[in-house]
């Protein structure tokens, strides 16, 4: 092919417009017209959402067959999502995500029920000996006491969820506030050192790299004590190499940019340049990386957990709950497996969406500085 | 936006800007060397321009971070007025090198991206105390009122909200308030548009007029150097050429390389004897020709050229060359 | 008189962006005979680059993109045909050549192979014909030892010769129409004067017709027959090369031609410049475009927008502007067009 370039699509938009002229230009015509179309919009998209949430009610609610309540929601829930998306686009402009806001949704919630637990009305969680004289377990009925069930002992498993989110959600998020801190501070040192210091750095990571993550939990779950703060200071040693292979990375190709030479000519310090010239810039994908990583440590933690090397039982985490239902009894009674399931795959996926989100925006709007 | 004439009163408080026998090498593995510079000299007397030109990879950037040591020179000395900058400790250095200030080809990286306008301004006087009776506020609106901006319009501005000519504008605002003695200038207007570029350039000759300072003003462009030049010093692969005085320089100029440049200018008749060319291939930095660097390249090259390095010399008042095939008042 | 090869009519190339629609080519028509060159220059954002793609039928309808009016090259709508036809048209009937060599080659691939693909591919050519072809092709553009030169890699050439490797894939169909996107803008100056003549001597010898686009005046500069000037989408005046150089009619090419620093002007001599800046093609301003930057707008500038005519010059040449200059330029700028 003579235009074999032509593979390589160009952007639209080759010749970005001079700012100063757009601000000087008033957004002209871009209300009026826009009204009426805006408010059908509007309209259309409530009444979709209405509409899914009412078939979403229904199903769940109303005494069917299984078959017609799965039909109902799986309806309910397209309704619902493609109104929920309408509405935003005509409210909040075209740009509106809406798996998005409900991830975040989501996560406000879940963060906000765990830290408010302990006042808040929920059946027994942990202490089997109160819970003798309740049924083991019950189905879930949104109805009932128990809106989710219970387990073997008669414990909520609402209640336990929540309270296994306290606990997974700190060491998860503990922990990568340790492994980033330490991480960004050693990989901003080595981006910008460079040389001897980026050698022994390097050798460091690598050696952290090159032991499997799980054994290396494993050995440090036998030498330590299963307490929380052990738990977060070794998930914390898994996320130092990757926040050090990306600090590094990140400062270094800003190390080399323009604005740093400027630094120095002005006669700034080698301290002053890493704190207010690189860190600024190096922060943002390191938190996005970050927000990410909370959502594996999650994971990790749970699957340390299941293995029983974690928080031990009766004390609740979504990874000793799902342990649970071991054997015959997830057979018997799904709903212990699946709501713990159901809780650690939510989180997990909004966590990964808002920092997939989160790197997107960051990211690009550095390379496109 | 109009060139402001006002600003400061004029000062000659520059001191000479003297580099002899620079040399940077770059490592680049396997024990080969890119010889960016070897051994240049040049001088900038206060309050006078120095133009250097030529293609890219000659050192002409190099050399210009090699004046404010960023980074210092293998060899060779540097000196602002009295002041031997290559034997600086690194306090020194870093008041030293407050005292010249650069001006890169490429504003928006120039700005380090997550500060505001006001900031960056202020950035060098943040750096070493600010001690005068004059807010802040006060000296920063003055000092982007000086180079064309609007300080009401730009102050709380991020860099990625201007346009390029606004961002150089930023980036010279930043370097005067240094009150610097000598500017070096890199391509600074070789990313802009062509409307814009006049500005800039006009913006410099004013601002180095009335701030008294002395440039070295990089660039590719011979009708940009010769323009704001005093003297323009023709680079090579790491060599000078020749140094000439700018004013009659396109008819003055006598060595190969200079002509082939003035022969490139758009719509230029190609009537020089001299200014032909042989070969396209550039040589490699890495491992450059023998004797003269151009002679791949010249059409007057002979056995001489390969076998002896020829010295710059004198053939009028201010105006050096290095070639063997110039007779001396050839530039006349 | 033949129908030109080229025929544009009141081309409109708008992009849908988040802010609104940017109308980045706006009502522009021009025409191009067999074998005659065109220069067209502007500055970044004038649309130039967008208007020689939209010709080529690189950007077409889409999801974000907004093509009206019409584009006939040889006869043939190029945004009316099925892709299919208009891949036909590429290589065959136009070609382009764009600004970085080393993104229009791939690097893994020699630079023989890019050439004898489209050689087997479109001409049929065996593949002892197609190396020869490509050797050939090679030696037209100027390069020294082309069968050794076949056998390398991108990266082992230097960016004049790379270029020079894209241009001989660009006429290896033989295309009646070669657009050129600012082919020398990534290359040194020394380099820059030989690919310019060698595009425009292998248009005189191939009698191709040469779309020149350009943010640098210098480059059109006595090397085309016409010169579009383009300003914010739209053309602020279309004439001969010389007489947009000697005479130019908008203040626009003016100011433009006025603010480039001459190697005959004294050191230290302050520039013409252009005040202000393009205005935002979200929100193009009523009336002229150029109004607001002009030296000698009147208020009719501001609310009615010019339309591009002949306006008492020779044939062939237009301008939009409501009241054309008409004195010749300062001395010293007019040997840039001679």
């Amino acid at each position: 092919m003579p235009m074999s370039e032509l593979t390589q699509p160009e952007p639209p938009l080759l010749e970005a417009e001079p700012p100063e002229a757009a601000a000087l230009a008033p957004a002209a015509g871009a209300d009026a017209p826009a009204a009426r179309p805006r408010r059908t919009a509007v309209l259309l998209g409530a009444g979709l959402t209405g509409a899914g949430l009412a078939l979403l009610v229904v199903g769940l609610l109303a005494p069917l067959v299984t078959v017609a309540t799965l039909v109902l929601v799986l309806v309910g829930l397209v309704l619902a999502g493609a109104g929920g998306s309408r509405l935003g686009r005509a409210v909040a402009g075209p740009g509106f995500d809406l798996t998005y806001w409900l991830a975040m949704a989501w996560l406000v919630l879940l963060v906000g029920v765990a830290l408010l637990a302990p006042v808040l009305p929920f059946a027994e969680h942990e202490d089997v000996a109160s819970t003798l004289l309740e049924e083991p377990f019950a189905r879930p009925d949104l109805a009932s006491e128990h809106p989710l069930g219970t387990n073997g002992f008669g414990l909520d498993l609402l209640a336990r969820s929540v309270y296994g989110a306290r606990s997974s959600l700190l060491i998860a998020l503990s922990a990568v506030v340790i492994g980033t801190i330490i991480g960004g501070a050693v990989g901003l040192l080595a981006g910008y050192f460079q040389k001897s210091v980026d050698r022994v750095v390097g050798v460091l990571t690598n050696s952290l790299l090159a032991v499997p993550p799980l054994i290396l939990l494993i050995a440090l779950a036998t030498v330590l004590e299963p307490k929380l703060r052990n738990i977060a200071f070794s998930l914390a040693l898994l996320t130092i190499p990757s926040m050090v292979r990306l600090a590094r990375a990140t400062t270094m190709a800003y190390a080399n940019r323009e604005f740093v030479v400027a630094a120095r000519a002005l006669g700034a310090t080698r301290g002053r340049i890493m704190l207010r010239e690189l860190l600024p810039n190096v922060l943002l994908p390191i938190v996005s990386l970050a927000i990410v990583m909370i959502s594996i440590l999650i994971v990790a933690e749970a699957s340390l957990s299941f293995l029983g090397l974690g928080i031990q039982p009766p004390a609740p985490t979504w990874g000793n709950m799902i342990a649970e239902g071991e054997g015959d009894v997830f057979q018997e009674h799904p709903q212990v497996v699946l709501v713990p399931g159901a809780f650690l795959f939510l989180t997990v996926f909004a966590f990964n969406l808002v920092g997939e989100k989160a790197r997107a925006r960051w990211d690009s709007r550095s390379v496109k500085l | 936006m109009t060139v402001t004439e006002q600003a400061a009163p004029a000062r000659t408080h520059a001191s000479t800007l003297k580099a002899t026998d620079v040399v940077v090498e770059f490592p680049v593995g396997r024990g080969q060397k890119v010889h960016a510079v070897s051994g240049v000299s040049l001088e900038v007397p206060p309050g006078t321009t120095l133009g250097i030109l030529g293609e890219s990879g000659c050192g002409k950037s190099t050399i210009g971070r090699a004046l404010i040591q960023l980074p210092p020179p293998d060899s060779g000395s540097v000196r602002l007025g009295d002041l031997e900058l290559t034997e600086l400790g690194s306090r020194d250095l870093r008041r030293a090198r407050a005292r010249m200030q650069i001006i890169m080809q490429d504003p928006v990286s120039a700005l380090n991206p997550r500060r505001k306008v006001k900031d960056l301004v202020w950035e060098g006087r943040s750096i070493w105390g600010h001690d005068g009776e004059t807010p802040k506020e006060v000296l920063v609106d003055d000092m982007l009122r000086s180079v064309g901006l609007d300080p009401e319009a730009v102050r709380d501005k991020h860099p990625h909200e201007l346009s390029g000519g606004q961002c150089q504008r930023v980036c010279i605002a930043r370097a005067l308030m240094m009150d610097p003695e000598v500017l070096i200038c890199d391509e600074p207007v070789s990313s802009l548009d062509v409307s814009v570029q006049a500005q800039i350039l006009n913006l410099l000759e004013t601002s180095a007029r009335s701030f008294g300072l002395s440039m070295v003003f990089i660039a590719h462009d011979v009708s940009v150097v010769k323009n704001i030049s005093d003297q323009v010093m023709v680079m090579y692969l790491g060599k000078a050429c020749e140094v000439v005085p700018s004013d009659e320089m396109h008819r003055t100029s006598v060595h190969p390389y200079t002509r082939l440049l003035l022969a490139s200018i758009p719509g230029e008749p190609q009537d020089h004897p001299h200014a032909q060319q042989v070969s396209v291939e550039l040589p490699s930095p890495l491992d450059p020709p023998s004797g003269c660097r151009f002679r791949t390249r010249c059409p007057i090259a002979t056995d001489r050229c390969a076998a002896e390095e020829p010295r710059m010399r004198e053939i009028a008042p201010g105006h050096t060359v290095a070639c063997h095939h110039v007779a001396v008042g050839a530039g006349k | 008189m033949t129908a030109p090869l080229l025929e544009v009519d009141d081309l409109h190339t708008t992009f849908r962006t988040p802010r609104g629609a940017m109308r980045a080519v706006d009502g522009v028509s021009l025409s191009l005979a067999a074998g005659e060159t065109l220069g067209i220059v502007g500055e970044s954002g004038s649309g130039k680059s967008v208007l020689g793609r939209t010709i080529m039928g690189l950007i077409t309808n889409g999801p974000t993109t907004e093509v009206t009016g019409s584009v006939r090259l040889a006869g043939v709508d190029v945004h009316g045909v099925k892709p299919a036809g208009r891949r036909e048209l590429w290589g065959t009937t136009v070609a382009m050549v764009f600004q970085d060599p080393m993104t229009s080659l791939n690097p893994v691939k020699r630079v023989g192979l890019h050439l004898t693909e489209s050689l087997r591919l479109h001409k049929g050519l065996s593949k002892g014909a197609a190396r020869e072809r490509a050797v050939e092709l090679l030696r037209q553009v100027g390069i020294p030892e082309p069968a050794r030169r076949a056998g390398q890699y991108p990266h082992e050439l230097s960016g004049g010769m790379r270029q020079r490797v894209v241009i001989a894939m660009a006429l290896a169909c033989d295309p009646q129409l070669l657009i050129a996107d600012e082919p020398t803008t990534a290359l040194d100056v020394t380099v820059q004067k030989q690919i310019l003549d060698l595009l425009q001597s292998l248009a005189e010898r191939l009698h191709m017709a040469t779309i020149l686009v350009s943010h640098d005046l210098g480059t059109v500069a006595g090397r085309t027959d016409r010169v579009a000037v383009m300003y914010a989408g739209r053309v602020a005046e279309s004439a001969g090369t010389d007489a947009v150089f000697g005479t130019p009619r908008h203040p626009y090419s003016q100011a433009l031609i006025e603010s480039i620093p001459s190697i005959e002007s004294r050191p230290h001599s302050l520039l013409a410049t252009i005040e202000g800046s393009p205005p935002n093609m979200l929100a193009p301003p009523a009336g002229c475009r150029f109004a607001a930057r002009c030296r000698y707008a009147v208020d009719r500038c501001r609310v009615e927008a010019p339309a591009l005519e002949p306006r008492g010059a020779a044939a062939g040449s237009v301008v939009a502007c409501h009241f054309p200059l008409t004195a010749p330029l300062h001395h010293q700028h007019q040997e840039v067009g001679a």
